[in-house]
C-alpha cells in the first residue's frame, strides 16, 4: 500500500512539473489559461492525496481552494478579461521556443540536483515532492520573464505559487499551510484585478481622454 | 507579564482597530487627525516595550533586538502621519485625490502599520512571511492609488517583484521548517523561533544554507538590493509622498529585520556556511551601483530613492561583516538613514507641491523662494551624505573604521562608492537649493516640525549618543554575533 500510496504522490508531482514545461511553449493565451486550469488541477488532487497519506484533514482545505478559485474561477474570469478587453491572443515571447524549451529542461536538472543532494535525511515523498516543487518555482518564473503580455505574467506567477503550495504540503505537518495558500489567493485576486485596472486604463490612452481633458481647460 | 503583553496588544491592536475605524470615516480632516491619534497611540504603546515585556509565548516574540526596530517604525509612522495630513490637504484641493480614496489611503497606511508591526513581533516565521506579505500590498495599493498610467505601472512593477520576491522567501521558510522537523518534529514548533534558535545547532547544515540563499534572495528583493532592486525607483517616485517616506524609512527595515534574524539562526549552525560573505558582496554591488545610478537622475524622488538603495547596501555591508563593532555601526545607520530619508522626502513632498513638477530641472532656487524648505533640504542632503557633525557620519565612519581594520581592500571599495554618491547629491543639491530661482514661490503651508524634529534627532546623534541607548544598541550588536 505505501509503495502504491508514494506512487500516485510521485506521479502526480511529476505531471505538475511536465504541465509546467508545457505552458512554455504555449503561444496563446487561451491555451495557456487551459494548459494552467490542467496545472491547478493536477495540483489540487496531489494536495489531496497528500492531505489523506498524511491524514491532515486541513488540507482538503488547500485542495478545494485549489480546486475552486485556481482551476475554475481564475481562468474563466481570465478568459473573460481577454475577450471583453480584446488583448491580443497570440503571446509575445521574448526569446524563441526552442531556447526557451531547453532552458526549462536545465532548470528541471538543477532543481533536481540541488535539492536531492541535500535533502538526504528527509522521508521520500518530502524529498521528491521540495525537488519537483522546486522545479514548478523556476518554470514559472521562466514563464514570467519570457512573456511580455501582463496576463502571460500572472499565469506565470500563480503556477509558480502552484509549486510553492506543492512543497508546503510535502513538508510533512508544516502549520499554517491553508492560511499561506488563503493569504496567496488574496494576492492572487489582487493581482487579476490590477490587471483589469491596468487594462482598462490602457485603453482610455487610446482614445485619448488626457488629451481632450486639457484641450477643454484650454478652452474654458 | 500581565503588562507586557498588553503593550504587544496594544501594538497590534491599535492599528488593526484604526483601519476599521478609517475605512468608514468620512471627511478627510477628521481621518487624518484620527491617523496621527492612531500612530501616536502605538507609538507610546511601543514604547511602553522599552520599560516591560514578557518572555515569548507561542506567537509573540519581544527582545532587545526586535524592540529597536518597532520603536524606530513607530516613530518614523507617527510623523509620517503628521506630515500626511498637510501633504493630502494639498493633494485634494489640486484633485489628484479624491475624498474616497483618502478614506481607502488612511485605512491602507494603518493596515500597512499593522503589518509591520506583526513581522516585527512574530515568533513564528510562518507568520512573519504573511504579515510581510499583508505590509507589501497594503502599500502596492498606496503606490498605484494616483490611477496615472506611470502610478499604475510603477505599482504593477512592485506587485511582480515583491510576489516573486515573497514566493522565494516562502520557499526558503518551508526550507527551514523542513530541516527543523527531523529535530523538532511536526508542528508549530518547527517555525517556532525561539525553538529553532534553540535547537538550530542540530538541524542538517545543507539545507539551511539553501534555504538562506532563497530567504536572502526573497527579502532581499524588498530590501532593495541591487540586483534586485528595480521595483524601489518606480515605487518612490509614482506614489503618495508619505509612501514614499515609509517605504525608505520602514518598509525596507522590516525586510531588513527578516534577513538579519535568519543570520542570527545561520551563525549558530557551526557547519552551516556564514551568511556574511553574501551579504558583503551584495551590499557593496548596491552602493557602487546605487552611487553610480545617482548621476543620471531627472526625477527628485528618484534621485533620493536610490540613494536609499545605496543606503541599504551600506547597512547590508554592515552586518555582513558582523562583530561588535560593525553591528553597532550597522544598527546606528539604520536608525539615521530612516530619520534622515523620512525627513527628505516630507521636504520633497511639500516642494514638489508647491512647483508642481518632480523634474530636478524645473526646482531651482529653492533657498530664495522658501528658505524652510530649502534649508530643510540642505541639511537632510548634507547628513543622508555623510558629512560631520550629523548621525550618518558617525555610522558610516565607524563601518568604514573597522572595516578598515579587518579587511583593507573592502573599506576602499566601500569609501568609492560613498563619495561617488556624495559628489552627485551635491551637485543635484546645488541647483535645487541655490540656482536661480524658477516655477512658483507661493508661500507653502508645509509642516515643519516632522522634517526638523527627525534632523534634531540625527544632529544630537552625531554630537552626543546617550549611554543608555549605547548600551542598548551594544547588547543588540552581541546578539547579532
Amino acid at each position: 500500500m505505501h509503495g502504491l500510496a508514494f506512487d500516485i504522490a510521485h506521479l502526480l508531482a511529476g505531471s505538475l512539473v511536465l504541465v509546467s514545461l508545457m505552458m512554455l511553449y504555449q503561444d496563446r493565451l487561451y491555451a495557456l489559461l487551459n494548459v494552467f486550469a490542467l496545472h491547478a488541477l493536477l495540483l489540487s488532487l496531489s494536495v489531496g492525496w497528500q492531505a489523506y497519506m498524511q491524514h491532515a484533514p486541513h488540507l482538503y482545505i488547500t485542495a478545494f481552494i485549489a480546486l475552486v478559485f485556481k482551476a475554475i474561477i481564475i481562468p474563466i474570469v481570465l478568459h473573460r478579461m481577454i475577450v471583453s478587453l480584446g488583448i491580443h491572443r497570440e503571446i509575445e515571447t521574448t526569446a524563441g521556443i526552442g531556447t526557451i524549451m531547453l532552458a526549462g529542461i536545465g532548470l528541471v536538472g538543477l532543481s533536481m540536483a540541488v535539492m536531492l543532494r541535500i535533502t538526504t535525511e528527509a522521508n521520500l515523498i518530502a524529498r521528491e515532492d521540495l525537488a519537483f516543487a522546486l522545479a514548478v518555482l523556476l518554470l514559472g518564473l521562466l514563464i514570467m520573464v519570457t512573456r511580455r503580455n501582463a496576463v502571460g505574467q500572472v499565469v506565470g506567477f500563480m503556477s509558480l505559487e502552484n509549486g510553492l503550495v506543492l512543497a508546503a504540503t510535502g513538508a510533512k505537518g508544516m502549520p499554517l499551510v491553508v492560511e499561506i495558500s488563503v493569504a496567496f489567493s488574496v494576492l492572487i485576486a489582487f493581482i487579476v484585478i490590477g490587471i483589469f485596472l491596468f487594462r482598462i486604463r490602457e485603453r482610455f490612452d487610446s482614445v485619448d481622454v488626457q488629451a481632450l481633458d486639457s484641450f477643454r481647460g484650454e478652452r474654458g | 507579564m500581565n503588562i507586557a503583553l498588553d503593550g504587544v496588544m496594544l501594538v497590534l491592536a491599535i492599528p488593526a482597530i484604526a483601519a476599521a475605524l478609517l475605512a468608514v470615516l468620512p471627511g478627510y480632516r477628521l481621518s487624518a487627525r484620527v491617523n496621527m491619534l492612531a500612530s501616536l497611540l502605538t507609538l507610546l504603546a511601543a514604547v511602553s516595550l522599552f520599560f516591560r515585556h514578557g518572555p515569548p509565548v507561542t506567537y509573540v516574540l519581544v527582545d532587545d533586538l526586535n524592540i529597536v526596530f518597532i520603536v524606530l517604525s513607530t516613530v518614523v509612522g507617527f510623523t509620517t502621519s503628521v506630515f500626511s495630513a498637510s501633504y493630502i490637504g494639498h493633494e485634494l484641493e489640486t484633485g489628484r485625490l479624491t475624498p474616497t480614496n483618502l478614506r481607502f489611503y488612511h485605512a491602507m497606511y494603518q493596515v500597512m502599520m499593522f503589518g509591520m508591526n506583526l513581522a516585527l513581533i512574530a515568533n513564528n516565521i510562518g507568520l512573519m512571511w504573511v504579515a510581510i506579505e499583508l505590509a507589501t500590498l497594503a502599500t502596492v495599493v498606496m503606490v498605484g492609488i494616483y490611477r496615472t498610467h506611470e502610478a499604475l505601472e510603477a505599482a504593477w512593477k512592485y506587485f511582480i517583484l515583491a510576489s516573486v520576491g515573497i514566493a522565494f522567501a516562502l520557499f526558503g521558510t518551508i526550507l527551514v521548517y523542513m530541516a527543523a522537523q527531523p529535530v523538532l518534529g511536526e508542528g508549530l514548533q518547527g517555525m517556532t523561533w525561539t525553538v529553532l534558535v534553540a535547537h538550530v545547532s542540530t538541524f542538517d547544515p545543507a539545507l539551511l544554507n539553501v534555504a538562506f540563499v532563497f530567504l536572502f534572495l526573497g527579502y532581499g528583493t524588498k530590501v532593495g538590493l541591487a540586483p534586485l532592486h528595480a521595483w524601489l525607483p518606480d515605487a518612490h517616485a509614482e506614489g503618495p509622498t508619505p509612501i514614499s517616506a515609509v517605504l525608505s524609512g520602514l518598509l525596507l527595515n522590516v525586510a531588513l529585520y527578516a534577513i538579519l534574524r535568519f543570520k542570527m539562526l545561520m551563525a549558530l549552525n557551526p557547519a552551516a556556511i556564514s551568511p556574511g560573505p553574501l551579504m558583503v558582496t551584495v551590499g557593496l554591488v548596491s552602493v557602487v551601483f546605487a552611487a553610480f545610478m545617482l548621476y543620471r537622475r531627472r526625477d527628485i524622488k528618484r534621485l533620493f530613492a536610490y540613494s536609499s538603495i545605496e543606503h541599504m547596501g551600506i547597512i547590508v555591508f554592515a552586518f555582513g561583516m558582523g562583530g561588535p563593532l560593525a553591528n553597532f555601526a550597522g544598527l546606528l545607520q539604520m536608525t539615521m538613514h530612516s530619520l534622515t530619508k523620512s525627513a527628505i522626502f516630507f521636504a520633497v513632498g511639500h516642494i514638489a507641491q508647491i512647483k508642481g513638477t518632480q523634474r530636478i530641472a524645473d526646482i531651482r532656487g529653492l533657498s530664495e523662494t522658501h528658505p524652510g524648505l530649502g534649508w530643510g533640504l540642505v541639511l537632510g542632503v548634507i547628513a543622508i551624505a555623510g558629512m560631520p557633525p550629523l548621525g550618518i557620519f558617525m555610522s558610516e565612519f565607524l563601518i568604514v573604521s573597522s572595516t578598515f581594520a579587518r579587511e583593507p581592500l573592502l573599506a576602499l571599495a566601500l569609501v568609492f562608492g560613498l563619495l561617488v554618491a556624495f559628489g552627485a547629491l551635491m551637485l543635484r543639491l546645488q541647483g535645487i537649493v541655490f540656482g536661480e530661482p524658477t516655477g512658483s514661490s507661493a508661500p507653502s503651508q508645509a509642516s515643519y516640525v516632522p522634517i526638523f524634529a527627525h534632523l534634531a534627532l540625527v544632529l544630537v546623534a552625531g554630537l552626543y549618543l546617550p549611554p543608555i541607548l549605547v548600551t542598548w544598541f551594544q547588547h543588540v550588536a552581541q546578539m547579532l554575533g
